[in-house]
């Protein structure tokens, strides 16, 4: 019964699935080139942005068709407005991690000490997008619990580049405007990490019908 | 507060058994709506609430349904003061062949009232509650036959607010309407309840959201679920609801 329907709906989470695996691309290529120094690598991110951006035009638009058509009441319902919120978190993740390549292609290979701290934190962050998506295909509160849990380890990786970048400063072993950009993408992670904790946070909506409280 | 009280009703005609053990208090002076697919024995329960059900040869009913405190089995209880009380509308309209202004007149005459001054503000009062007085204000002793099912329909709304009644039972009535007259009556029923409890049954799972405050799901004679309309369609407790609601049923 209702079979296009479940079809339509099964539809919206293969596109959800796509845009969160081109988003974790973004991050994945983002962190590379900060890591490597790969410039062509930058560059492909900055150009891939504009297809997150469509594929959430995209999706909004089946929502809203869905939306218009069918209806939705309970579960239906709770899915594609999580849907809907869900697609605004990967848009703004997907442009994170555009404005990381960006700053990338200022830094010309300039590499400094501590640099792994910022890779792990990327790497952290990575996990926690690919882990919101996962929780939400397979429908997993727990999972997307953990994602939640996991966003206290991205910020104090945040506080320990922030005060590592401090002490650089102090120390002069590092040129300002270096510092600054370190500190820029570290942040730039920091508040994807925020967006994948909101994901998670649609996932146990649309499964339970709860919010987590504020 | 809670105007009707069902305590453990079961209904049966002949051997068929149409509701099972039907638990469920009717908030006052607010909307409830009966959803369920055809059979589940929504308007059977709608029927017996005004006891219209002693009409069908066969019917044995057991358990209990209090309104304001009183049995409304026991001997004492006179059924046409039980229909003043709880008035009732169907699907369709079915007005009398006789002026609209008689129409309305109707029940408050058989109850007894004559004097020509009464009755005109009785039968003014309950067209302005139904809606439907400036429409028909001209033309009170045309043939209500005349009118559009819309109209028609919310002439037997006023017709049954004649007699001043508290609650109003309502079987699908806007099953037989166009989209600007279920609107209408939508809202009409939406105004109704600061004065009226509404109970009713419809088929129209976005007007059961729209228009009420409490949903109750029957299913095969069983009153499967009852709550707040936004709590039974944004999060349902049983399973069966949310198949149902979602159209995913069977």
């Amino acid at each position: 019964m209702r079979s296009r329907f479940d079809e339509q709906l099964y539809e919206l989470n293969r596109e959800l699935i796509e845009m969160g695996a081109m988003c974790e691309e973004a991050i994945a290529s983002a962190a590379k080139a900060l890591s490597t120094g790969n410039m062509e690598l930058a560059a492909k991110v900055r150009a891939n942005g504009a297809a997150i951006d469509q594929m959430e035009r995209d999706i909004e638009g089946r929502c809203m068709k869905l939306l218009l058509h069918q209806q939705p009441v309970a579960r239906d319902l709770r899915q594609i407005s999580a849907a809907l919120k869900m697609i605004t978190d990967m848009e703004r993740i997907g442009d994170q991690a555009e404005d990381i390549a960006e700053i990338v292609t200022f830094l010309n290979g300039h590499t400094m000490e501590g640099m792994e701290l910022i890779e792990e934190m990327a790497r952290a962050t990575i996990e926690m997008v690919m882990s919101s998506v996962d929780a939400f295909v397979k429908k997993d509160v727990e999972l997307a619990e953990k994602v939640i849990a996991q966003d206290d380890v991205v910020d104090d990786y945040f506080s320990k580049v922030k005060y590592g970048i401090i002490s650089m400063i102090t120390e002069n072993s590092t040129d300002g405007e270096f510092a600054l950009d370190l500190l820029m993408i570290a942040k730039y992670f920091e508040r994807i990490g925020d967006h994948a904790t909101n994901i998670a946070e649609w996932v146990i909506y649309s499964v339970t019908g709860k919010h987590k409280e504020v | 507060m809670s105007i009707i009280f069902v305590k453990d009703m079961c209904l049966w005609y002949g051997d068929h058994q149409a509701l099972k053990n039907v638990n469920i208090e009717i908030p006052e002076k607010s909307i409830t709506a009966f959803i369920g697919p055809s059979g589940c024995g929504k308007s059977t329960f709608l029927k017996t609430l005004n006891r219209m059900n002693d009409l069908i040869p066969g019917v044995k009913i057991t358990g209990d349904i209090c309104y304001e405190g009183t049995d409304i089995f026991s001997k004492e209880v006179d059924v046409n003061n039980l229909r003043k009380e709880i008035g009732m509308v169907f699907q369709k309209p079915n007005p009398f062949p006789m002026s609209i202004y008689d129409n309305v007149a109707y029940g408050p005459r058989t109850h007894g009232i004559t004097n020509r001054v009464q009755l005109d503000e009785i039968v003014e009062r309950a067209l302005r509650d139904a809606a439907i007085w400036d429409e028909v204000k001209d033309r009170l002793k045309k043939n209500a036959l005349g009118m559009s099912g819309g109209q028609q329909q919310r002439l037997c709304i006023a017709r049954a607010l004649a007699v001043e009644p508290k609650v109003l039972l309502m079987d699908e009535p806007t099953s037989a309407l166009d989209p600007i007259s279920t609107s209408r009556i939508e809202e009409l029923v939406m105004e109704l309840k600061e004065k009226y409890t509404i109970v009713m049954v419809t088929h129209n799972m976005q007007q059961a959201v729209r228009v009420s405050d409490y949903t109750a799901f029957f299913l095969l004679g069983e009153l499967v679920e009852f709550g707040k309309t936004d709590d039974v369609f944004s999060q349902p407790r049983e399973k069966r609801t949310e198949d149902y609601i979602t159209g995913r049923f069977g």
